[in-house]
């Protein structure tokens, strides 16, 4: 027994490293868990508290910016009004603005935003309090931005699309051959789509919008344009560059999309399956 | 002995708000960010308990981490420098480390450096080791943590010799 002491004693530092080592990666490991992070995130009180002071501050620096995004977002609106006039019936239009009563808009602001690693997450100062809760889609006037991952009553994070596990349907705007949509962890200004079927009619400069498979985001919204493609190894599905219509690395306001039947139809799909 | 804990905590608090709000956002060439909190770990007195040092170490990496949403990268990096620290300090300044009487800002260049150089370097292996937490980047773990820690480096060394007190 004395010699247990003696050793635990003698050793106390490095148990005491294995110890906290293996808290953290514990806490890595359970962070790279697609919905199941519980412990630490940037969503709460303190850090969503600093982020939202320090940005308060910095958005005075960009306000001209984002007069110019919102006057830019005003003409294409107002565009789209004038053509309802003429009474035809209206094309799909790559704006987000083209979709009936299904999906409720929200406003948030962005006040934490990382581009830089391979997981990346955003911070909005908006929370339960406001309406927003898990797996919303977060997009911009240019296109889409992730999916909400964790609330809080003040501020949620964000699951980029600049993140190693974020996975969304996309697909052709010609046609309707879709993929998933995924990031290599490269370059923020470049996604890619795979698994899209050898038949699909590709071109480069073609534009890849979002699919309706998901009950997340709204079939039509614009994501990006063909950069190049590839086969992959069984040559029977391309792997797609996409270049991304929105800056990721520069996004200040962005609306919180909430799909009013989401409800509704996995109910449907639940009966379906029994 | 009190001023000296009180410029640890000062040091701490700032260090990690320098961090998140200002350093994070650098992404210089795309993805390069100096890791100036590393800092705090070099410059904890050498003297003490060590345990102590190790948990205030991985408190550090945690308050970052909260920050970056990073689950627990910063912390286990964190962790490995400060168990390592002793070792290095035995390379880089050699007998003087066993007598306890070194300060860092009356050490020969050379060995300062590789005190600084060898610290960051381990820490940034293991931060993006488990950042990218899968053996098919190797290649991307060891690009990024060269430059970056070639950046931290120098930023170091030149914060080093901004602040350091000037004993005559």
């Amino acid at each position: 027994m004395q010699q247990i002491f003696n050793f635990l004693i003698r050793n106390k530092n490095s148990i005491l490293f294995l110890i906290l080592f293996v808290v953290s990666v514990f806490l890595t490991v359970q962070n790279h868990a697609f919905h199941k992070s519980r412990f630490l995130s940037s969503a709460n009180f303190v850090t969503g508290g600093v982020y939202s002071w320090s940005n308060d501050v910095n958005s005075y620096l960009s306000l001209d910016e984002y007069n110019e995004r919102l006057l830019e977002e005003n003409k294409q609106l107002r565009n789209i009004i004038s053509s309802i006039r003429d009474s035809l019936p209206v094309d799909q239009q790559l704006d987000s603005t083209s979709f009936e009563g299904d999906y409720l808009f929200r406003t948030a602001r962005v006040i934490n935003n990382n581009f830089s690693k391979v997981d990346n997450y955003l911070t909005l100062n908006r929370g339960e309090r406001s309406g927003i809760q898990q797996e919303y889609g977060v997009i911009t006037s240019q296109g889409i931005v992730g999916i909400v991952d964790r609330v809080n009553e003040n501020y949620s994070r964000v699951i980029s699309i600049l993140n190693s596990r974020s996975r969304i349907n996309a697909q052709l705007n010609n046609t309707n051959h879709f993929g998933s949509l995924v990031w290599d962890g490269k370059d923020p200004n470049i996604v890619q789509l795979i698994d899209v079927p050898r038949q699909a009619p590709l071109q480069k400069g073609d534009t890849i919008i979002t699919g309706g498979r998901s009950l997340i985001f709204p079939k039509g919204l614009p994501v990006g344009s063909i950069q190049d493609f590839t086969l992959d190894q069984t040559q029977s599905y391309y792997t797609i560059n996409i270049k991304l219509f929105n800056d990721m690395t520069n996004i200040g306001y962005v609306y919180v999309i909430e799909n009013v039947n989401k409800e509704e139809i996995e109910n449907l799909q639940e009966t379906n399956e029994q | 002995m009190n001023s000296k804990l009180f410029s640890n905590i000062g040091r701490f608090v700032i260090l990690v708000f320098l961090q998140v709000l200002i350093l994070n956002n650098i992404n210089f060439a795309g993805y390069i960010n100096p890791y100036l909190y590393v800092l705090f770990l070099l410059l904890y007195p050498f003297t003490g308990n060590q345990s102590l040092f190790l948990f205030i170490s991985f408190l550090l990496g945690v308050s970052i981490d909260v920050f970056e949403d990073s689950g627990g990268i910063n912390a286990a990096a964190c962790l490995v420098a400060a168990f390592v620290r002793p070792n290095l300090l035995r390379f880089s300044f050699g007998i003087s480390y066993d007598h306890q009487n070194i300060r860092l800002s009356a050490t020969p260049f050379g060995a300062k450096l590789s005190y600084v150089f060898l610290m960051v370097l381990i820490h940034h292996f293991v931060l993006f080791s488990l950042e990218m937490f899968s053996i098919n980047h190797i290649l991307l773990v060891l690009k990024k943590t060269i430059f970056s820690t070639i950046f931290t480096t120098i930023l170091i060394l030149l914060s080093l010799t901004l602040f350091s007190k000037k004993y005559r």
